[in-house]
């Protein structure tokens, strides 16, 4: 969370190093960085988030956050830093720690025509208010055949960040994105936190949009193009984060990185991995998986959720009914292990996937892993 | 209810002005005249934390034959929607909404369609108050494509956005917090109008209707919240379900109205009441004293946990269509056979809108996948058997 982390950047398969400007202290950086040179620019996550959020609410009068400490306390993990200061209490606003109450007041305000962007300080909280994330907005322009439509982005950090223990660390990707109704998008780069935060905000239905503690701090390449206050990044459609030819992997959110680290370890055992970036969860690129597992035969899901009725288990399926003659093994699935987020630190990263653990996963299922101890 | 003229030149008015319009073979038309007269509410108003409104209410003779003549449309509505489920042209929930007319009219007396509505999912008789056709409710009630939902939503989910009417909602209390958010959104577009956000004795006892209601009173939202006090939740009268049944105090320092719900005038009132004051000093709760004939729902016989003496002792004492009958005919407005006239003619009105609904066709198949999204992105949606039935949403 702390500090910028600086990464080697992957770009069709040269490593490429990153250039020196990091931005510590963030400030609504569009013009700021409109005057350096051709060299790519560096934003953290948070920074990200921020320009897109002060972009959005700048063009567009109806936009307005709501949320626990967005607003004089510059938000639990500022991401809407000076968005006060700029445009004042009645559009960014310090709510009570009363979820069910505020987020239903939120959709109520979507039904009128305003667009919120409602903050869950971790979507762990969403649960109080989920009725009205399903029963309020997700199902309401079906059940009103068009007459009401929900224009709400509900955002926040999704999944475990570090020893916060069982109650704060649920992935609930799985559970917001089998609801139709509802977009559910989850970024990894900060290119992909400005695109899809604007494209979501834009959106005319309800978005849940997952985020990650953990990346808040990091910092990314982004190019001029994603600079730009009209940017945005189509919602439904996958990332190819790094071309492969051997093995599928598909990750979202904190998982993209860890993948693409692992394809880098299996680059050095000759195993060239293809790693999806998802962006979106609902709608899922079935489309973009199931032509990349059509290349490369094999697949590894990785999540950082619960396995059980996961998004690694919808895509399989998915893959299984539109690929399966293409299949050369069977798939395979990474992620989080079936019990609640222990806090001691081993057990947490025993919990959580880790890198080797995806590297594993896609040795196996190039059959070139280690063979299972003799069962008798 | 008593008649006290409140002045000379209104006591003079409450004389037959129709004499002279009196034809030869001594049919009299009813009559009728916008010239505001005043009737006092049958019960005083009991405040909370503000002073009540005034017992006289300002209405006029046009204004209650519209009244008996809503109120007529949405009780008829109502029986003939309980005949529709019993054979079976309505299915699943139907929650009748007859002995509460009083509600729904003098509610839209005190209002404008800027002014928004939400409520529960008693809402077939709210939704024709905001202007909703009896064609609309019956063919939605047995889901066909006329319907205001096109089908797709029941008895539970209409709506009239054009109307401000926000639904018809089926997870109790939820419409409250969205009910805070409209007015939200009514005070950051600076349309100086109001949300009335209705609930029931069941809903008042809900976490997070404080939770809104907390949000509302911060931030001064020009929110109405009025409890339709039916006095049971179900099958659960309101002293098992709450400590504090004075639901009108329950919002402690948001100021309260108990108003007599059986009376549209005073239902009028409070509302009107409840604008000026919404608009100036930010939420306000009214508790309307109401009852309803049908239980809970079809499924109800609503005689279990209540004595079949109490309801028929309210539909002769306070039945709010009878109310508005005996001042009509008391201030000598129309005569019996006038007002069954009217109630034939209503009658006649929901028979016709029923046998058009039955005309209007079930959704097309292809609806299955409609209004998922706005922006459906050309995502897929699925089937039963997504080999067999598989869509691109537009």
């Amino acid at each position: 969370m702390l500090g910028i982390v600086r990464r080697k950047v992957c770009a069709k398969g040269l490593p490429v190093t990153v250039p020196g400007e990091t931005l510590r202290f963030f400030r609504p950086v569009v013009h700021a960085l409109r005057n350096y040179s051709s060299a790519a620019k560096e934003l953290t996550v948070r920074e990200a988030l921020n320009s897109a959020l002060d972009e959005e609410m700048s063009a567009d009068p109806k936009v307005f956050l709501m949320g626990e400490e967005v607003g004089e306390y510059q938000g639990a993990y500022k991401i809407s830093k000076g968005l006060l200061d700029k445009y004042g209490p009645d559009r960014v606003l310090d709510t009570p720690i009363t979820e069910a109450g505020f987020t239903g007041i939120g959709v109520g305000a979507a039904y009128y025509g305003l667009k919120p962007v409602v903050e869950f300080m971790t979507f762990n909280f969403s649960m109080q208010a989920i009725d009205h994330i399903i029963n309020s907005a997700a199902k309401s322009n079906y059940m009103s055949a068009g007459q009401i439509n929900v224009p709400i982005v509900f955002r926040g950090p999704n999944g475990a960040a570090a020893g916060v223990g069982a109650q704060h660390s649920q992935c609930y990707a799985a559970w917001y994105a089998s609801c139709p109704g509802l977009k559910v998008l989850s970024p990894y780069s900060s290119e992909d936190a400005r695109g899809l935060l604007k494209a979501a905000i834009r959106d005319p239905d309800p978005v849940v949009f997952l985020e990650n503690e953990l990346l808040y701090g990091e910092s990314f390449p982004v190019s001029a193009e994603a600079l730009d206050s009209s940017f945005c990044l189509p919602i439904g459609k996958a990332k190819i984060e790094r071309e492969g030819k051997d093995v599928t992997i598909t990750a979202f959110s904190k998982m993209v990185g860890h993948a693409l680290k692992a394809a880098d370890i299996l680059a050095k055992d000759g195993i060239s991995a293809e790693v999806i970036n998802l962006r979106s969860i609902r709608p899922l690129d079935r489309a973009t998986i199931n032509a990349s597992v059509r290349k490369t035969n094999r697949l590894v899901t990785v999540e950082e959720g619960f396995p059980q009725h996961g998004v690694g288990a919808e895509i399989c399926t998915s893959v299984v009914e539109e690929s399966f003659g293409y299949l050369d093994a069977p798939v395979e699935r990474i992620a989080g292990a079936d019990v609640p987020m222990p806090y001691a630190a081993n057990l947490e990263r025993m919990a959580v996937p880790q890198v080797e653990d995806i590297v594993r996963a896609a040795k196996r299922a190039c059959y070139r892993s280690v063979p299972l101890a003799a069962a008798a | 209810m008593a008649l006290i003229p409140r002045s000379s030149a209104a006591a003079a008015l409450l004389r037959p002005l129709s004499s002279a319009a009196a034809t030869a073979s001594g049919i009299r038309h009813v009559t009728t005249d916008t010239t505001p007269i005043t009737i006092e509410t049958s019960v005083p108003f009991t405040a909370h934390n503000c002073e009540p409104p005034p017992r006289s209410v300002t209405t006029t003779t046009a204004e209650l034959l519209t009244f008996f003549r809503d109120m007529s449309l949405m009780r008829r509505m109502e029986i003939a929607a309980d005949s529709l489920y019993k054979s079976k042209l309505i299915r699943g929930f139907c929650h009748l909404y007859d002995g509460q007319e009083a509600v729904a009219v003098g509610m839209e007396a005190a209002i404008t369609k800027s002014d928004c509505i939400i409520t529960a999912y008693r809402d077939h008789c709210t939704f024709l108050g905001r202007g909703g056709t009896l064609l609309e409710v019956f063919a939605e009630l047995m889901g066909r494509q006329a319907g205001c939902s096109k089908g797709k939503g029941g008895s539970m989910h209409f709506y009239r956005k054009e109307a401000g009417f926000y639904g018809g909602h089926g997870i109790v209390g939820a419409q409250v917090p969205l009910g805070c958010g409209l007015a939200f959104a009514q005070k950051y577009s600076k349309d100086e109008t109001v949300t009335f956000a209705l609930y029931g004795d069941g809903a008042a006892n809900q976490g997070q209707l404080f939770e809104a209601l907390n949000i509302s009173a911060l931030w001064d939202l020009p929110a109405i919240l009025v409890c339709e006090n039916n006095h049971y939740g179900m099958g659960t009268a309101e002293w098992r379900a709450a400590k504090s049944p004075a639901y009108y105090k329950r919002g402690d320092y948001v100021p309260g109205l108990k108003v007599d719900g059986m009376d549209v005038l005073a239902v009028k009132q409070a509302c009107k009441f409840a604008k000026e004051h919404a608009l100036k000093n930010g939420p306000l709760i009214l508790e309307m004293d109401t009852y309803r004939y049908h239980g809970h729902s079809m499924s109800d016989p609503g005689s279990t946990y209540r004595t079949r003496d109490e309801i028929s002792g309210v539909r002769q004492e306070r039945d709010p269509i009878e109310r508005v009958r005996k001042l009509l005919l008391s201030l000598d407005v129309a005569n019996e056979k006038e007002l069954k006239d009217i109630e034939k003619e209503v009658r006649k009105e929901v028979d016709e809108a029923i046998a058009q609904a039955k005309e209007s066709p079930m959704p097309e198949p292809s609806e299955l996948f409609s209004n998922i999204y706005v922006k459906g992105l050309g995502a897929e949606a699925f089937g039963v058997d997504r080999k067999e039935v598989r869509v691109t949403l537009p």
